[in-house]
């Protein structure tokens, strides 16, 4: 299966980033309208600068989540299955969107740090037998 | 584990032979093999996901929650679910989902077998078959008749008796059934009785049943209509031919929800809602006391008014092609529309027999074409002459005879279905001047009126 998306622009860069990954548990929620929750994360150089946040939401709401992603000046979004209407919203927005990832936030993030992640990648967890090795 | 890896892929194959995506999962909901087609739905290929939990590889809306692919494991059943999965090109596309448990050695199931059927195209299509408005068979798209839609669910919501007035052809029968699927009792029958179409004694009969002997040729028990629709609803058609002496045993029927079959001394109790129909007016028979008062006020707790076709603006075209299109197709026909010429031929006409008349022209006009459009000469002569076949019944307003209105009807082609009767009137007094060269008492004559009444329309209608 072609993985046709990459992520990388240099994010190992001098640039600041802000990164959003709609959780379920420990994971990239499988879909991004039915998260309750988010992950909110600040990076610098490869680095995160400090501990992520977890945000709760009212309720599972793909809007309020696109809310959040402007008023926090989220510059990458990691998630799940996203809704194109949703997808393009955020892109018009110059929101960097990595689709269809299945696994764990933190090894999410750590491929997104070094330029790895790609749109269907899944990330190896202690439920995988797959995948590519950080 | 590893026994089910290679039982996975033996089975990948019988898998991509499906006709809807099919996956395979362990006891724990995880993936071990998809076919083909679920791998174009996901953007997943089937060996990167192998271990993968289920939900997080097919993304429905249960997700999130605590997965029902496993439900076969715990119960042993099959469950079959409605829901959606967000796909590889980022589409929410609607889906059944059916899982089924796979039995191993042991007596609990020890894996499941999948099926992510893809039912957009059944969604379409069935909002297609619905119209519009998403009632069977009512097409309608004018104002007045959008009105009569949004109520139908208010009515459908409550047991209370309705009373669906309209003339003839405009769809009570089809409205009534309407409300019946929209109620709590769709499961339950819907029984038509026509009350005008039996003598007295038959219908009581037909409508309450009967026990054996209790007359002659009263062989076995009959159950009645009523009884046939317990738990449903029955709809009672041509009300205000009912004969009198069977009104009051219905208005018992109705209060009670109780009757007494005829020759029977047991009373039978019925839960049925009454939905009842006419296209005469019921006011106007209870002051001839030909229906009584009681039951009319019993019968209209909620009354629905269908418009007839002539009001309903719009609708004529969207009906035209709605028959159009199943007519060509029963008959096997390459009909594709009507010409301009013929479509303003039918939105011209008057329509006294409303959706019934118009249903029956288009099935005249898709029968006789030989083309790929219906022209006027495909529709039926009376069409045509811009004349209805029967008479047109005048407002009761409109303190003119049959006769007047027969003697111009031949040249009220051009005016609009949709025209008022005022509108036509005063059409007609026109044309009968002008023929009559001004002369008010031969335009009388012709229009069978007396001078006096035509001098006060002429003042009516601001031309004298």
């Amino acid at each position: 299966m072609a993985k046709d998306e990459t992520a990388r622009d240099g994010l190992s860069g001098s640039r600041s980033l802000n990164l959003l990954v709609p959780l379920l548990g420990e994971t990239v929620a499988p879909r991004f309208d039915l998260a309750r929750e988010v992950l909110i994360a600040r990076a610098r150089k490869g680095r995160l600068t400090a501990e992520p946040r977890v945000v709760l939401l009212p309720g599972p709401s793909a809007e309020e989540i696109c809310r959040l992603v402007l008023s926090e000046r989220i510059t990458h979004v990691v998630c799940g299955g996203i809704e194109d209407v949703h997808y393009q919203y955020l892109t018009w927005k110059k929101v960097q969107v990595v689709d269809r990832v299945i696994g764990n936030w933190e090894g999410a993030l750590r491929l997104l740090l070094s330029s790895e992640l790609r749109a269907g990648e899944v990330v190896p967890g202690p439920w995988s037998v797959a995948g590519r090795t950080p | 584990m590893k026994r089910f890896e290679s039982v996975a892929r033996e089975s990948l194959e019988i898998l991509n032979g499906l006709p809807h995506g099919a996956a395979l999962l362990d006891g724990e909901c995880r993936l071990l093999a998809m076919n083909s087609r679920l791998e174009a739905l996901t953007g997943h290929a089937s060996e990167d996901v192998a271990g993968v939990p289920g939900g997080h590889v097919i993304r429905n809306r249960s997700s999130h929650e605590r997965s029902p692919f496993g439900e076969p494991i715990r119960t042993g059943a099959p469950v079959s679910m409605e829901s959606d999965v967000v796909s590889a090109d980022r589409r929410r596309v609607p889906v059944r989902i059916t899982a089924a448990p796979l039995k191993g050695p042991g007596p609990s199931p020890a894996a499941i077998l999948l099926f992510v059927e893809d039912v957009s195209v059944i969604q379409k299509l069935d909002a297609l078959a619905q119209g519009p408005r998403s009632l069977p068979d009512l097409v309608a798209s004018s104002p007045r008749m959008q009105e009569v839609l949004e109520f139908v669910p208010v009515v459908a919501n409550t047991d209370a008796t309705l009373l669906i007035t309209g003339e003839t052809g405009t769809g009570k029968d089809l409205l009534a059934e309407a409300v019946h699927r929209a109620s709590r009792r769709a499961k339950s029958p819907f029984v038509k009785v026509n009350c005008g179409a039996l003598p007295e004694s038959l219908l009581e009969s037909e409508l309450f049943g009967h026990s054996r002997g209790a007359f002659t040729g009263a062989h076995a028990d009959k159950p009645g209509m009523f009884r046939l629709a317990q738990g449903g609803t029955i709809f009672l058609t041509e009300i205000g031919d009912l004969p009198l002496p069977l009104q009051g045993k219905l208005l018992t029927a109705l209060d009670d929800r109780a009757f007494y079959p005829l020759g029977s001394s047991r009373q039978v109790e019925v839960d049925v809602r009454v939905i009842a129909g006419t296209h005469r007016d019921l006011k106007e028979l209870v002051a001839r006391e030909r229906f009584r008062q009681d039951l009319y006020f019993r019968l209209n707790v909620l009354g629905i008014h269908l418009p007839p076709l002539r009001e309903r603006e719009g609708d004529v075209r969207l009906l035209t092609d709605h028959f159009l299109e199943r007519f060509a197709r029963g008959l096997g026909k390459a009909v594709k529309g009507l010409s301009p010429q013929a479509l303003a031929v039918l939105e011209r006409y008057a329509y006294p027999g409303n959706v019934r008349e118009l249903r029956n022209i288009v099935e005249h006009a898709a029968t006789v074409c030989r083309q790929e459009l219906v022209r006027p000469g495909d529709l039926p002569d009376y069409v045509l002459r811009g004349a209805a076949p029967e008479p047109v019944e005048p407002p009761a307003s409109a303190g003119s005879s049959a006769g007047g209105l027969d003697g111009a009807r031949g040249g009220l082609g051009g005016l609009p279905g949709k025209a008022t009767w005022s509108e036509v009137e005063r059409r007609m007094i026109m044309e009968a001047l002008v023929e009559c060269r001004g002369h008010r008492g031969e335009a009388a004559r012709k229009l069978g009126w007396g001078r006096s009444t035509l001098w006060r329309k002429m003042r009516r209608h601001g031309m004298a």
